[in-house]
């Protein structure tokens, strides 16, 4: 297996831990990372704000950088996920936008025929390798840990282009807990916003709807949750303690980026899945090997 | 049994064999009940019904009302997705009764129904809409325009105008939208996916002489930028009306008419600035930009989490570097980066 590796601006920046316990996942897993170093950010849904067609021709130029290497993109974000599916589709539907954002790139080598699937690690995980197989593959049963899934909500709308079988009502990641040995607790909250896209605008807002959700997930039995989103990762973890000081609750919830949560049940190390990163720590008794 | 409901939707979208054949299937439903009169707290009823094929969820309300329980209170009354009356949340998520196939929403033999959410029950599934409406009105829904037209002529609007306000248009207030919307939820100051689409709807009319004081007023706080573009709203919505696409137009009319002064346009066009020169995001960058180089109480209280993130190592790298091919992702601004 192998793909064209995108992963999204947060994964270079705030969130090193996450592309680095991805590079290590895929290393068990047996999946071919192969480096996209001229790809531009997705946009994130700020750009089209300002200018659609500036935004859908900069994710074609990915694409077609992709389709150049010959080989799918991977992606590790919830947002870049939804954005290049938009993208995908607005492309895919007017012949008119393709031709525009085609004819930008001309001289440069590049042409995004429509060709390229765009995948998020979650469904590789789910449709490529299996829960079968990963079960197969635990070293580390996570049969100490109750998980709270935190979807994003780029993961979930729309729900025609979440490439979940049942957006409104998803089990994916609870299913994965399951295989991996751990137990997903549900509770309400798991669908929603965490507030990241607009914490500069109404941090307030923001950081209530992070304290809620993860507020939530604790009095449901969750010793520490997993989202698939390093947008979500950064306002429930680096955030979480003005979070607990809004809503008036302490919280303390350790949150997992999804290949970390999965490199763990397979025998990475803490250290090399770099979950001393977080803000808020896993007791070492619920991490450490066996 | 179609007797029941005269001019209902069951048997006008199928084409079905007449009702003698008709398949059964014995479904719960479990029903929010709440009499703020009477009860002390909200509790669920359960109620088990023969959904007969082709039914839609107000034909099994209904049939539950009529037939079982004439107590149970919800709003309904066109049963064609026209009035928005029927809205409830289905499963968990607001949805129009009449527009829903029941068995599209049956699962494992269950429907759960409850009020929609971020309004106050009045009884059952009936809620009170008075704060929903208030914040359309906020909105000044309706044509501002003073000349004087000649009497007998309208006031035209060409096939291309007309579609831009085409989509929100379609609106027909049901509320599902307000009703699972994450930023309402956590702030009920905030204007709302209803309103902000119907100010769309007004903003981007040819024949409207107010646009540059309504999406002034629109971006201040409580507005546009308060929305955290979360899809919850275009994912509820029965109709083409799409909450959320329209709020991003408004975004894009306020950023290309020079409505900047606020976090959010700030946020915008940081962001894309970062992009034109670098290809990715530059994250030291855009908090200060968004909140203000002169902004010290704001990044002040930013500063705690920039510490903590340092400390352990998790602050985006100080040194930020640029893509490679720049010069590719230059053109493209060069011919696409002007706001539009």
């Amino acid at each position: 297996m192998k793909f064209a590796f995108y992963p999204g601006c947060v994964a270079q920046g705030a969130a090193r831990e996450l592309k680095a316990s991805t590079e290590a996942l895929a290393k068990k897993l047996g999946i071919e990372l192969v480096p996209m170093p001229n790809a531009t950010c997705c946009g994130a849904g700020v750009i089209t704000e300002q200018n659609p067609v500036l935004s859908n021709t900069l994710n074609a130029r990915t694409f077609a950088i992709a389709e150049k290497m010959g080989l799918d993109i991977l992606n590790i974000c919830g947002t870049c996920q939804g954005v290049m599916k938009k993208a995908q589709k607005e492309l895919k539907e007017s012949p008119k936008k393709l031709e525009e954002a085609n004819k930008s790139m001309a001289g440069s080598g590049l042409e995004y025929r429509g060709k390229v699937k765009v995948r998020h690690l979650l469904n590789v995980l789910i449709e490529d390798i299996g829960a079968d197989k990963l079960k197969s593959m635990v070293r580390r049963p996570l049969k100490d840990l109750r998980i709270g899934a935190f979807y994003g909500c780029y993961a979930l709308r729309p729900g025609e282009l979440s490439g979940l079988k049942d957006p409104d009502n998803p089990d994916e990641i609870e299913n994965l807990v399951r295989a991996l040995g751990g137990e997903p607790v549900d509770y309400p909250g798991r669908l929603r916003c965490c507030g990241f896209p607009y914490v500069m605008m109404s941090k307030r807002n923001a950081l209530t709807m992070a304290g809620n959700h993860i507020s939530a997930a604790k009095e449901n039995g969750a010793n520490c949750m997993v989202t698939p989103c390093p947008l979500c990762h950064l306002n429930l973890d680096p955030y979480q303690p003005e979070s607990a000081k809004i809503v008036g609750k302490e919280l303390n919830v350790p949150i997992f980026h999804l290949p970390q949560m999965v490199g763990l049940a397979l025998g990475i190390s803490p250290k090399e899945l770099q979950l001393s990163k977080h803000i808020i720590r896993f007791k070492e008794s619920l991490t450490q090997s066996r | 049994m179609f007797f029941l409901f005269p001019g209902s939707c069951l048997g006008m979208q199928d084409h079905e064999a007449p009702p003698r054949s008709i398949k059964k299937m014995k479904t719960k439903f479990k029903i929010r009940r709440f009499d703020p009169q009477k009860d002390q707290a909200p509790r669920f009823q359960e109620y088990e019904l023969e959904v007969p094929q082709g039914a839609t969820l107000l034909d099994c309300v209904n049939l539950i009302k009529w037939t079982q329980d004439g107590t149970l209170s919800y709003r309904m009354s066109c049963r064609s997705a026209i009035c928005g009356s029927c809205a409830m949340k289905v499963n968990g998520h607001a949805r129009l009764a009449c527009k829903t196939q029941a068995k599209d929403v049956i699962k494992n033999n269950l429907v759960v129904l409850e009020p929609l959410g971020n309004m106050t029950v009045i009884k059952d599934l009936a809620v009170d809409l008075e704060p929903f409406w208030e914040k359309v009105e906020k909105v000044m829904p309706w044509l501002v325009n003073d000349e004087e037209v000649s009497p007998g002529v309208e006031r035209l609007q060409s096939p291309e105008d007309f579609h831009k306000i085409d989509a929100a248009s379609t609106c027909i207030m049901c509320a599902s939208c307000f009703s699972d919307c994450c930023s309402e939820e956590v702030d009920k100051e905030y204007l709302g996916p209803t309103a902000l689409a119907k100010a769309q709807r007004f903003v981007c009319d040819s024949r409207d002489k107010k646009q540059f004081e309504r999406i002034s007023k629109l971006s201040k706080e409580k507005g546009i930028w308060d929305c955290t573009h979360c899809g919850e709203c275009s994912q509820r919505c029965p109709t083409d009306a799409k909450p959320l696409e329209r709020i991003v137009e408004l975004r894009n009319v306020a950023l290309n008419s020079g409505v900047l002064n606020n976090n959010g346009a700030r946020h915008a066009k940081a962001f894309v600035d970062s992009i034109a020169k670098s290809g990715r995001l530059n994250e030291n960058e855009l908090p200060v930009k968004s909140m203000g180089f002169f902004n010290i109480k704001g990044l002040l209280e930013i500063l705690p989490v920039g510490i903590r993130m340092l400390i352990r190592g998790k602050n985006p790298p100080l040194i930020h570097h640029s893509i490679e091919d720049m010069d590719q992702v230059k053109k493209i601004f060069r011919e696409f980066g002007e706001p539009k």
